[in-house]
């Protein structure tokens, strides 16, 4: 490096040249565009561009000069720098360009690699379907009323209209339990709800009440101890027949489409008079018994699902549960949850739903 | 009650062009429903006609059979009237016997086509049919053992075979309801089959019966509420061994009855065709008068079925001077039954109270057809109409005499009158229905009206026991007009409250554990004794006072279950068992917690049951709190090209149960504990406060052992009512800071035993207010520590609501955070 060029002699400076000014121009200029990429458009920089680059150190010979010199050679300088600056620039961005380019092809991954890193849960589709179904009749403004599953003798029979000798009681085959003098059971059907309810509250009364119920059945691929129903109570001024129907239709066509019709046959509850058996049209085959010409299989070519029981609750068990008959008259119905489930979703075997193969819950997910 | 229609048309006369289909919808729309029909014939097309044996020739063949070469006389069925030459293989007919031929061309159940065809050296020209080829029960016609040979006045050669078999006459199978007893017969099914067509019925119960006098054979009656009606017809000079005829035996088949014997045959075919059930004895053999009365203590009978029977004080008896000689309405004694040389025979036609029969077939687990009618209810006037009816059978088909005695004790209790407001019907069913046609539709279901003003006084007729209610009446005319007629209407329902606030968080619960990969099992809430064991519970283990089903399923698992573990662990072994190591499972349901005083009265019905009353039964009914639980066996976190995976263990039983409180805003916390089922050292008491609400853990490796599922198997089961009574309703919305936050590390070495919840609660409590969060990032033990100690590791953030914080505060709040961890736990700083 030159000393300051204080006292004035045209001194020449040869890297102040124009020549040489442009040389080392020329010089950055092709390093530059000669980079291949940016660890080596880095490099260019520091050698062209850097401190000790030919052009900075040329720059600080400026001050070698005389003053009416350095101008010229400062624009001389100044002009190559910049032009180097914004090759550079330049330079830099089709590198960085071309770099992200090849970096998103080098980092291509298998896309199809499994991705189940976490454990899938499921709800038990039993617990499901039952908040549908009563889902069904919360948006109607109904309530959801729930009950003990080991229950007093006298709520699951006597207070419906099943004193110790009615026939009926042997059609429930129950469970009883000890000692003998507890007057226990498990509870047959859902029905005891409707007893604690109407004892409980004062009409109007609407209430939906889904949940488990037991009966001595042994167990195979339709039959369980172990079962749920789903029970619906309303007693109000002026029910009738019709409010069922209506009810019941709105409940199927819920659960199971538009159209899907409802019929009633005379049966016989002791805790509803007149009792109804209800059936609805195969959401299936719709009625017809067949599907693509071979039998439905899920009405068994009946056109007709068996729903269950219902009818107008008889007057002796709003007596029982201290509601007056002659100012109120109610409805009442129940279910099987499961027995719904296996022929919405065709299930095939009841013992699949209580084994606890967690194949079974799993393809349910979390909502029916 | 299965019945033919051939029978039931006998007593209703049907237009011609009512179908089956039309009959049986009908029937089932008025409340008989249709189970099924069984038609054979369907199943064969002719021609099936009547044969006479000419020849039958033995031929031994080389297998070791004889076949016998017959030339049967058809008549003109064949078309040209010479015998048909057929082998047949069955051994249990002669010449002259009339049999049932099957010519070719016909085809029989099952698609079996009939020609003729050289077999054994001949050409077969058709087959003498057995009654299972014609798919009738392998004993019809007397035909189990080889063909059925008819009686030689059944018909004659080349008669169609179709109505003597009864093929083609359809038998309907109805579901009788308990109400509707009087459907058990043929006189109910073709009165209800009269009334869905509006066509003429013949009541069969409707004849002239003899006078009663002081002729026939004596009866006492000592209970009158037990038995209100006793009838008794003699007959004598019974041919107790004629055959029962073709047609009634027939009859008796088809209603699902087995013949027996004359005698028996008729007291069964007037029961299926009246519907009341008769018993008759052998005179002979009884001992004086006959007496109804209750049983004295240990008292016995020997039953019809050879059971030798202890009475109860409660049973009602038919008895004689020997004893006991039936139950009553049950079933007959041995000694005084119908026999072979039985020539004089009593009639007994009575009517038994409902209850008392009922109790009595339960007490000895004797249902019988006759008991079934009893306690379901039958006509009270019927007994002498149907002992004169069985008497005319007896005389025409036994060749017995009519004995002029004619025993009738009690009579048929009044009938009772219902009185409804004419418009019920239709305010109850919400179908236009007035009064002319009320009426109308009462009396033709055989009820008396009378028209009181707005009111109907009504008698329901004397085989509708089941009438007695208003409301009795308005079904009855409902389904006159027809269910399917009752229009849908929605009812106005007042706003509700939607599902309870328990309810709403139940279905939080399930969503939070299946979002985090547990699946829900539903178990049976069954367990036994040995379970307890198996869990390994000490003997005043409170989870081992329960209550007990006096008639369970399975005699080993006789208790309804205080713990949701059994029924889970047997699910994840299944799981386990059937390929599927990694199993997480959950389950929320009742338990059965009882304190061993339960006794539920029996209230009365004829009133809401009073304050009291209702206290004792909510008193009587066990507690039954709402458990949940979960295990876990195998990955939770699974392996794969990512790297390794995780196994579950006890800290994912704890984990789930913690997972669930934060969903419900509860905060629990976790203390170690040593209780059953788990192991010692990895378990975990879950408390809210100082209330223990359930633990978690690892299993103890005996249980594991005793259920059959992986070690390490971890559980957990918390009361979860007890976690939703404390649920945060409403969440507070959160307040937080957006200024810098300052984060410092910790590492504090402890003894080994020091919990690390005490060691996280001391520095909370040390670093104040402006401690944001803190986290156990690192446990480590090892020689750089020293022996039982261990070093823990925790991440602090610090952050201020309102400014950024200096390094020196965050130092001093760090500082004191470590003192206070240090005083607590004898924390040291490690270096």
């Amino acid at each position: 490096m030159s000393g300051p060029n204080s006292e004035y002699d045209p001194v020449e400076v040869t890297s102040l040249k124009s020549e040489e000014v442009t040389a080392m121009r020329d010089a950055a200029l092709a390093a530059i565009a000669g980079a291949r990429d940016l660890e080596h458009l880095k490099q260019v920089r520091l050698d062209h561009v850097g401190d000790r680059s030919p052009l900075a150190l040329a720059n600080r010979e400026i001050g070698a000069l005389p003053p009416q010199a350095r101008k010229d050679a400062g624009q001389r300088i100044g002009q190559a720098r910049g032009r180097v600056s914004q090759a550079l620039a330049e330079r830099q961005a089709v590198l960085e360009v071309e770099h992200e380019e090849r970096m998103l092809v080098e980092e291509t991954v298998d896309v199809t690699l499994p991705t189940d890193r976490r454990p899938v849960g499921a709800r038990h589709p039993i617990t499901s379907f039952s908040e549908r179904i009563a889902d069904v009749f919360v948006a109607m403004g109904w309530d959801v009323a729930e009950g003990p599953w080991v229950e007093a003798e006298w709520l699951n029979f006597d207070a419906l209209n099943m004193g110790a000798d009615h026939p009926a009681r042997t059609m429930q085959d129950t469970f009883w339990l000890e000692p003998a003098d507890a007057a226990l059971v498990l509870r047959t059907h859902t029905s005891p709800v409707q007893a604690r309810t109407m004892l409980t509250r004062e009409p109007p009364i609407h209430v939906i009440c889904p949940g488990r119920v037991f009966r001595t059945d042994e167990i195979d691929a339709t039959h369980s101890p172990v079962f749920h129903q789903v029970e619906g109570l309303v007693v109000d001024r002026g029910i009738t027949m019709a409010h069922l129907k209506g009810t019941l239709d709105h409940m199927t066509q819920a659960l199971f489409g538009e159209g899907i019709s409802t019929r009633f046959r005379p049966s016989y509850f002791p805790f509803t008079e007149p009792s109804a058996e209800m059936d609805m049209v195969c959401f299936v085959c719709r009625g017809s018994g067949r599907v693509d010409e071979a039998l439905c299989r899920t009405c068994r070519g009946e056109g007709w699902i068996e729903l269950g029981g219902c009818g107008v609750v008889n007057p002796r068990v709003l007596i029982a549960c201290g509601i007056d008959p002659e100012v109120y008259s109610g409805f009442a119905f129940g279910f099987g949850i499961d027995r719904m489930l296996m022929f919405r979703h065709g299930v095939a075997d009841l013992r699949d739903v209580f084994e606890g193969d967690v194949r079974f819950a799993q393809p349910f997910g979390v909502e029916i | 009650m299965k019945a033919p229609l051939s029978w039931i048309r006998e007593h209703v006369d049907l237009p011609a062009d009512v179908t089956l289909d039309a009959l049986t919808w009908r029937l089932t729309m008025l409340g008989l429903k249709l189970e099924g029909v069984a038609s054979p014939a369907d199943d064969i097309t002719g021609p099936l006609v009547l044969g006479r044996v000419l020849t039958r020739e033995p031929e031994p063949q080389k297998n070791g059979k004889t076949i016998s070469w017959c030339t049967v006389d058809v008549g003109e069925a064949n078309g040209t009237g010479d015998p048909q030459g057929i082998v047949c293989g069955a051994h249990n007919f002669v010449e002259g016997d009339l049999v049932v031929v099957c010519l070719p061309g016909a085809v029989l159940p099952g698609g079996f086509a009939i020609s003729a065809r050289k077999t054994y050296g001949h050409v077969s020209a058709g087959m003498i049919c057995s009654a299972s080829e014609l798919g009738l029960p392998d004993d019809a016609f007397g035909g189990a053992d080889g063909i059925i040979v008819l009686p030689a006045d059944a018909g004659a050669p080349g008669d169609d075979a179709f109505p003597v078999l009864g093929l083609g006459d359809a038998v309907i199978e109805l579901e009788i309801n308990p109400d509707r007893a009087y459907a058990l017969s043929v006189r109910g099914i073709a009165r209800e089959a009269a009334l869905g067509f509006g066509a003429p019925y013949a009541d069969p119960a409707a004849r002239r019966v003899p006078a009663p006098n002081d002729a026939g054979h004596p009866v006492v009656v000592d209970d009158p509420a037990g038995c209100p009606v006793f009838v008794a017809r003699t007959v004598t000079g019974f041919r107790a061994d004629a055959p029962t005829p073709d047609w009634m035996a027939r009859r008796l088949t088809q209603a699902g009855m087995r013949p027996i014997s004359l005698g028996v045959d008729i007291t069964n075919y007037v029961m299926l065709e009246l519907g009341q059930p008769l018993h008759g004895y052998d005179r002979d053999k009884l001992t004086g008068a006959i007496r109804v009365r209750r049983a004295t203590a240990g008292e016995q009978i020997t039953t019809l079925d050879g059971q030798r029977r202890t009475l109860d004080v409660e049973d009602l008896l038919i008895t004689d001077g020997s004893g006991p000689i039936g139950i009553a309405g049950t079933m007959g004694g041995e000694t005084t039954e119908l026999s072979g040389t039985t020539t004089n025979v009593v009639i007994e036609s009575a009517h038994f109270d409902a209850v008392t029969v009922f109790r009595s077939g339960r007490r000895h687990k004797l249902p019988s057809e006759a008991s079934k009618r009893f306690e379901r209810g039958v006509d009270p006037e019927l007994p002498q109409a149907a002992a004169d009816r069985a008497v005319e059978l007896m005389v025409e088909l036994g060749g017995a005499t009519d004995d002029a005695g004619v025993t009738v004790v009690g009579q048929a209790p009044q009938r009772r009158v219902v009185t409804i407001p004419a418009d019920l019907p239709a305010r109850i069913s919400g179908l236009e229905i007035d009064a002319a046609t009320v009426t109308a539709h009462l009396t033709a279901v055989g009820c008396d009206v009378t028209a009181d003003g707005e009111r109907l006084a009504v008698v329901a007729p004397s085989w509708r026991p089941d009438v007695t209610d208003p409301y009795d009446l308005v079904e009855e005319v409902v389904r006159v007009v027809g269910y399917d007629q009752v229009p849908s209407v929605l009812p106005t329902t007042p706003p509700g409250h939607g599902w309870t606030p328990v309810q709403r968080l139940r279905r939080r619960v399930g969503l939070t554990l299946a979002g985090a990969g547990w699946t829900e099992t539903i178990s049976y809430p069954f367990v036994g004794e040995d379970d307890w064991d198996r869990l390994g519970l000490p003997a005043d283990d409170p989870r081992r006072t329960t209550l007990r089903m006096a008639n369970p399923l399975n005699n080993e698992e006789p208790i309804l279950t205080t713990t949701l573990l059994p029924g889970l662990l047997k699910a994840l072994a299944r799981n386990v068992g059937r390929a599927n190591a990694d199993v997480a499972l959950f389950e929320h349901s009742l338990v059965c917690r009882p304190t061993g005083n339960e006794r539920a009265p029996i209230l009365g019905v004829e009133t809401r049951p009073s304050a009291e009353e209702w206290a004792t039964i909510e008193k009587a009914v066990p507690s039954q709190p709402m458990h949940l639980a979960v295990a876990v066996t195998g990955q939770r976190a699974r392996a794969g090209w990512w790297g390794a995976g995780r196994e579950g263990g006890w800290a994912d039983a704890i984990g789930a149960v913690r997972d669930v409180a934060r969903a419900l805003g509860v905060e629990v916390e976790v203390r170690a504990d040593a209780v059953a089922p788990w192991h010692p050292g990895r378990c975990a008491a879950v408390r809210i406060g100082e209330r223990v609400i359930g633990h978690a853990g690892e299993l103890h490796p005996s249980v594991c052992r005793a259920y059959g599922v992986p070690a390490r198997t971890a559980v957990a089961e918390v009361d979860l009512d007890a976690l939703l009574e404390q649920a945060q309703q409403v969440v507070p919305g959160p307040t937080f800071s957006s200024y810098p936050v300052a984060k410092e590390d910790v590492a504090l070495v402890v003894d080994a035993a020091v919990p690390a919840a005490a060691v996280e609660a001391a520095l909370r409590e040390g670093a104040g207010e402006l401690l944001e969060s803190i986290r156990l990032f690192d446990v480590y033990t090892g020689p750089q520590v020293g022996e039982g100690r261990k070093s823990l590791a925790y991440a602090l953030r610090f952050r201020a609501p309102d400014r950024t914080l200096t390094e020196a505060e965050t130092a001093a709040a760090r500082e004191a955070a470590v003192a206070v961890a240090a005083e607590r736990t004898g924390a040291v700083q490690r270096a």
